[in-house]
């Protein structure tokens, strides 16, 4: 035997172990770090294959996610919508339901916040403010209760329901900004809110809100409600088993009516959000897709508040650093969004993910 | 002071055709997927990515019907993949389909930037024209709507026909509705329940490309951003309000393709903003699912289907 095949096979052979114990890492580790891996594994590709260097374009976007006080600023802002509606996806699915119109509620809180905003001049910050919250929530959960009652009473679909009014909401809320409420110009968005219903920025010269601090803490609520009261424990026990629920006594209605509603309130909020901290109007299609990107964003954090508000980083993160990879390598923006979706992808099927590791232990 | 037969007349209705046309493949695939069990949320997505692939092959080969058979292949790849992750790795249909509509609407942007160098749309390519048909096209009125409309509208109408036939009168039919309603019997039956799923979900995204290749390459001629602009839903709502039948989603169809094409010259003229008439179809959806009319079931209770 010569001294190089003797080689080779040592090279070999410390390849083959290194691999066994990555696969045995990924094992162990949870679906979501793989789907994200697995989505930029697959990124990687397409960058390469469209003539970049994927090296060059995620050096950049991490660079402008974190490299910064204006990156770090605009990866929590626009991390700050997607919390709200991952928690209100997420609230609304531990009962079992799928609120995937948490855009549309996102979009009537948002407008019902402004009219608030708008409204009233020389009220006092402390009461404006809380005011403009409160009717954003209010908004919101006015349009998760709309699929909720026809859900509990008339057993409407919560899917085709909540996704149908997302579309109602776009509409209703463009013709108002087109129309009725259209402030002078050519943009579609209401006039400016009063100061005293504006949300503080955090971190300035970024467009960090108060939102954030906002979102942090609804996020401890949520776990607060599920997790140590009475009405937490039912919604949760109607989503694990309503038969069961229902024979220990649990009001499955009621329960689900709470559920969409609170779902539909978080995500009001979340509009009410942007519309008071960040954009202090109004503007026609603000929201580029928050409500989707939530629901993304509540199954790769594992569907728990914690895990939503570093998914939701991750997901700001990846929109801020995207703009700056854009601008620094030419890369189009929306790989970005390739990269959301595959996440999603993974994340739908945890079997694939434990079927390629499966596979991924083939002999060398 | 508009006159009424400036916005009701044959031009409407022919619009309404042309509107519809879109909606009646993407809810013929909306039927195939969920009559085997599959809710397909991805069909926006999937007729995204149709439009897209469509034009691409048009621009490389001249051809538009090649287009359209690159449409129609895409789609139905979408449609296998979804079917991968949802029939095989019993994932969750909504999520998978969401993560289809995403993925649809980032790669298309990326991909139409890399070829053509813009984000807003493509260069125009060759479309089908139309094709006027002998003694239908001079009979008044009717003529008129249906005698010289595109190919591909004419296309939709046979294939909602072969798809009655193919879901009523054939035995590959009663295997997708067994399938779809009780796959445990179906399974005990000697079907193979996973194989007619993964058809009916393939051709359900071959539906849908194909609904995409009409609004890229016979209504516009070229690819724009976000081109599907909602109308998978659309689909969707057809499909539910014809009461899971090629037929009913025809009727549907029709209805929400008069709606558009009412909203659009009804916004040219500035009669009436355009936004109240655009909620019709989703307000009309909610009212109908709700039971109000006519109560709707759908024909599946969407489990995945797991052989230990």
């Amino acid at each position: 035997m010569t001294e190089e095949v003797k080689m080779s096979q040592k090279i070999r052979q410390l390849l083959v172990e290194i691999w066994s114990k990555l696969l045995t890492l990924l094992q162990g580790a949870k679906p979501q770090i793989i789907a994200i891996l697995g989505a930029f594994l697959v990124g990687t590709i397409v960058l390469f294959a469209s003539g970049h260097s994927p090296i060059e374009a995620y050096g950049a976007m991490l660079a402008g996610a974190f490299g910064d006080i204006y990156g770090i600023g605009q990866t929590f802002t626009q991390a700050t919508p997607i919390i709200f509606t991952a928690l209100a996806f997420l609230f609304a699915f531990k009962s079992g339901l799928f609120n995937i119109g948490a855009e549309g509620q996102l979009l009537i809180g948002g407008f019902t916040a402004a009219l608030v905003g708008t409204s009233f001049n020389g009220l006092p910050v402390f009461i404006h403010l809380p005011l403009a919250l409160l009717a954003g929530a209010a908004g919101g959960a006015l349009w998760g209760f709309i699929p909720a009652v026809l859900k509990a009473k008339l057993g409407a679909h919560e899917v085709i329901t909540t996704m149908m009014l997302s579309y109602v909401a776009l509409y209703l809320t463009s013709y108002m900004v087109n129309y009725p409420l259209k402030a002078p110009g050519w943009v579609p968005q209401t006039v400016l809110i009063t100061s005293s219903a504006e949300l503080p920025r955090i971190l300035p010269p970024t467009q960090l809100s108060a939102s954030f601090i906002l979102a942090l803490i609804i996020a401890g609520i949520t776990i607060y409600v599920l997790q140590r009261t009475t009405i937490g424990y039912e919604v949760r026990a109607i989503g694990l088993n309503p038969a069961a629920a229902e024979s220990s006594g649990i009001n499955i209605k009621r329960g689900l009516i709470f559920a969409l509603v609170v779902s539909g309130a978080i995500a009001g909020l979340g509009g009410a959000g942007e519309v008071l901290g960040v954009h202090r109007r109004y503007i026609d299609g603000f929201s580029p897709g928050y409500g989707w990107d939530g629901l993304a964003v509540a199954l790769i954090g594992g569907l728990n508040p914690l895990g939503s508000v570093l998914a939701a980083i991750l997901f700001g993160a990846l929109r801020s650093g995207g703009m700056s990879m854009n601008r620094a390598t030419g890369v189009p923006l929306d790989i970005i969004f390739v990269l959301q979706a595959l996440v999603v992808l993974f994340v739908a099927a945890p079997r694939l993910i434990r079927y390629l590791l499966k596979k991924g232990g083939f002999k060398w | 002071m508009v006159d009424i037969v400036d916005i009701i007349n044959v031009g409407l209705f022919a619009g309404a055709l042309r509107m519809a046309t879109p909606l009646v493949y993407a809810s013929l695939g909306g039927i195939f997927s969920e009559r085997v069990g599959i809710i397909n949320i991805g069909l926006e997505g999937m007729m995204l990515t149709g439009a897209f692939s469509g034009v691409l092959a048009t621009f490389g080969t001249g051809n538009p019907w090649i287009g359209i058979l690159v449409s129609i292949i895409v789609g139905g790849l979408l449609g296998l993949l979804h079917g991968l992750l949802t029939v095989k790795f019993a994932g969750n249909q909504i999520v998978s389909g969401t993560g289809i509509n995403i993925f649809a609407l980032g790669f298309t942007a990326y991909m139409s930037q890399i070829v053509w160098g813009s984000r807003g749309a493509s260069p125009n390519v060759q479309d089908l024209g139309t094709v006027p048909i002998p003694l239908l096209k001079d009979l008044p009125v009717v003529g008129e709507i249906l005698g010289n409309q595109t190919p591909l509208v004419y296309i939709a109408l046979v294939v909602v026909v072969l798809s009655y036939i193919v879901l009523s009168k054939t035995s590959f039919g009663l295997r997708i509705k067994a399938v779809g309603e009780h796959p445990a019997a179906a399974d005990t039956a000697g079907i193979n329940v996973y194989k007619t799923k993964y058809l009916g979900v393939i051709i359900s995204g071959m539906l849908a490309g194909l609904g995409g290749a009409f609004l890229s390459l016979d209504h516009l001629s070229l690819f724009a951003l976000g081109m599907s602009g909602g109308r998978g839903f659309i689909a969707l709502a057809a499909m539910i309000l014809g009461g899971w039948t090629p037929f009913g989603a025809l009727g549907a169809s029709l209805l929400f393709g008069f709606t558009e094409a009412l909203q659009m010259r009804l916004q040219s003229i500035g009669a009436l903003p355009s936004q109240i008439i655009l909620t019709v179809p989703y307000i009309v959806t909610i009212v109908v699912l709700a039971g109000f009319v006519r109560r709707r079931i759908p024909p599946s209770d969407y489990k995945p289907y797991l052989k230990d």
